[in-house]
């Protein structure tokens, strides 16, 4: 049966592909009379590229799996089944005083596309990568073998599962340590800054002293102005929670695809100017709920369809800190001249901690991640474009959000594809595999 | 504390609702046929704050322990405050019209086993004076369609017992909630195409919770299948029996 409904996040490509659901982690996997057909693991749908889809395959969801089976709340170790989604961990362990140690900007993941996808958050300069923060998961096969792997235990199996795509089996469950916090609330600091050698300035000095840091940038800004935006850094608050902080609640949804993209250059600039200019003054501190601080889209359910039915392309590179400033200058300045501006665009400095995974996508530099509207070929070819720069300064395009990238620059970009071979389930595929892999 | 027994407690709906129970502190007791999934659900909802929770495995259509399990239930719980029944199979309409033993079989896990289930029931709440019974029945049971009326037939026969038990105990105080649910994304209808009209297991539970705690009678989750029924109910049979429902 096709599904409609398990897609990627961003709506492109949309692909065919049977779903089948494991609901127990005690199941044995569920490929009767499948015809030898491949599967691959489904999360919560919130990759943005093909990484989680397997046209012509099956694809097993496994948001079923969401059981906690164990929390030590001495020291913040939580056991749980690998479609326990971040939001439902987060509203089990913050009133007792643990966080996660790493989270994205959507609290809609489950742990196990969180262990797949390797993924980072604000905190990557001081915290690196979830993980680094997994102690063990189990992994199920399609052999029905069970393994526990952990940095001591099949690690070379840890190594190729966490970032791993999913390709190396099912993850059944994880064990994952937290951070202690002592409220809800973010100490928050939000600067605006006009170019982007200001950036670079303000990010080296604030990595040190802030836990979390990003920047929004309005791409459309031209000349000395390229790359201004809105640097945003915060710590854990250390007041306890004495009083209600206005905690916004999930009411907003987009209830329908619009036939076409609602993001075109006039909203976008408009969007961009207002966002730029929305404090009056260029210093703000102040105390927020950690939901709008890590997941400010995430209040706008379903945001992704104001792109409309053709979808829109994330774009996340990663450059080295060798010639990370030249390059991402660069970069912004062919998304500025294209006038394809992006309505959320975030920048960041990765930190030198190295992650456990082949396949990880983060290295010592910044970062920087784009939406774009599917307009065919003219995003293409800016795409591509991007990817020239990020290629030439030895950078890499990250697979968790892409749909496009020539299998010649993944190949590249991820030495280590082959050792995962080794590792990747006879049975299990994905339509961004057989892609990246495939002869150039 | 709520003193609370779930008959069912693996399926979907019922394990999202045990969790909203164990967030509230209830103490539980479950009762599902395997035991291996009894214990992954019970360990989940000590951690999300149950006071405590015990379970039992019984295959409902072990008609002679019912009696036994339910006390059993009340005598860990130390009381019974709110009991939900929610154990179900989906039955293969088509099959069942080639069998009239699994057309009996699903009729009787479905209908009978509930009936059972509930005279048991029924009677501690009476005397107890006060109580909560909660049952999942369906949509389907609203109106007989060829697409599934060995199911429909089985619901109609439970929500038609349940109206009945209302008018018997409110008198004596115990609240008898039939819940009606439309599509929900759940394993039973795993091999379905989902559209726009399905619901998800953990919004379908949050509804039923909220119309326990407004001791409603009827519950359609979500709320808009009361109007789609509300219309299917009025088509006259004369129109109703030409259409492929």
């Amino acid at each position: 049966m096709t599904n409609r409904s398990y897609q990627s996040w961003a709506g492109y490509p949309v692909v065919e592909h049977e779903a089948r659901k494991m609901n127990w982690q005690t199941d044995s996997l569920p490929l009767e009379g499948s015809d030898g057909k491949s599967f691959l693991p489904y999360g919560n749908g919130r990759s943005y590229g093909d990484v989680c889809l397997n046209d012509g395959g099956i694809v097993v969801d496994c948001r079923g799996l969401n059981h906690f089976i164990e929390f030590d709340s001495e020291n913040g170790i939580l056991r749980c089944e690998a479609g326990v989604t971040l939001q439902e961990i987060l509203h089990f362990t913050v009133p007792k005083g643990w966080f996660l140690s790493v989270t994205p900007g959507t609290q809609f993941v489950t742990v196990g596309g969180a262990i797949a996808n390797d993924v980072h958050g604000k905190n990557h300069h001081k915290a690196g990568t979830f993980g680094q923060h997994v102690n063990c998961f189990e992994l199920l096969r399609s052999d029905g073998s069970r393994r526990l792997c952990s940095a001591e235990e099949n690690a070379e199996w840890y190594q190729a599962t966490i970032g791993g795509l999913g390709l190396t089996g099912v993850i059944t469950w994880a064990e994952i340590r937290l951070r202690p916090v002592k409220s809800a609330l973010i100490d928050q600091e939000v600067i605006r800054y006009s170019n982007l050698a200001e950036f670079f300035e303000i990010a080296k000095a604030s990595d040190q002293d802030y836990e979390h840091t990003v920047a929004w940038i309005d791409c459309l800004a031209q000349g000395d102005q390229l790359g201004r935006g809105l640097f945003i850094r915060g710590n854990y608050s250390d007041t306890v929670q004495n009083r209600a902080v206005r905690q916004p609640k999930l009411n907003l949804t987009v209830p329908l695809e619009p036939p076409f993209t609602l993001i075109n250059s006039m909203t976008l600039k408009m969007f961009n100017t207002v966002y730029y200019n929305k404090q009056r003054k260029d210093q703000v501190k102040s105390q927020v709920h950690y939901k709008p601080f890590f997941y400010p889209l995430d209040a706008i359910y379903q945001w992704n369809r104001i792109y409309g039915s053709k979808g829109f392309f994330q774009y996340q590179c990663a450059l080295p800190v060798e010639h990370m400033e030249d390059a991402m200058g660069e970069i912004l300045q062919r998304i500025s001249k294209a006038g394809l501006g992006s309505f959320l665009t975030v920048l960041k400095l990765f930190g030198d901690k190295p992650s456990p995974g082949l396949l990880s996508f983060p290295m010592p530099g910044a970062t920087l991640a784009l939406d774009f509207p599917n307009y065919g070929q003219k995003t293409l070819d800016l795409l591509n474009q991007l990817d020239e720069v990020t290629r030439s300064v030895g950078g890499r395009v990250n697979p968790s959000k892409d749909a496009r990238m020539s299998s010649e620059d993944f190949q590249h970009h991820f030495a280590n594809w082959r050792k995962m071979e080794d590792y990747i389930d006879p049975r299990i595929s994905s339509s961004f595999w057989r892609r990246v892999t495939a002869e150039s | 504390m709520r003193k609370t027994l779930i008959i069912g407690a693996t399926s979907a709906i019922a394990q999202d609702l045990a969790k909203l129970f164990a967030e509230a502190g209830d103490a539980i007791c479950l009762v599902a046929r395997s035991d291996n999934k009894l214990k992954i659900l019970a360990d989940d909802l000590q951690l999300r704050g149950a006071s405590s929770v015990a379970m039992q495995s019984m295959d409902v259509l072990e008609y002679e322990r019912h009696q036994s399990v339910i006390d059993s239930a009340v005598e860990a719980l130390g009381g019974l405050d709110l009991v939900v029944i929610a154990h179900g199979t989906l039955p293969d309409q088509v099959a069942c019209q080639d069998s009239p033993d699994l057309t009996k079989k699903e009729f009787e896990v479905n209908a009978l086993t509930t009936i059972s289930l509930l005279t048991n029931l029924a009677n501690y709440f009476e005397a107890q004076q006060r109580g909560s019974i909660v049952v999942i029945s369906s949509v389907a049971g609203d109106r007989g369609r060829q697409s599934n009326y060995v199911y429909g037939a089985a619901k109609g026969a439970v929500t038609i017992f349940l109206q009945g038990l209302r008018n018997r105990l409110t008198k004596s105080g115990v609240n008898v909630l039939t819940v009606k649910p439309g599509f929900v994304d759940t394993p039973m209808t795993a091999d379905f195409p989902k559209g726009a009209l399905w619901a998800s297991s953990e919004k379908v539970a949050q509804d039923i919770n909220k119309a326990i705690d407004r001791q409603k009678s009827i519950a359609y989750v979500p709320w808009f299948w009361r109007y789609i029924m509300l219309i299917i109910k009025s088509i006259p049979e004369m129109v109703f029996k030409k259409l492929s429902l």
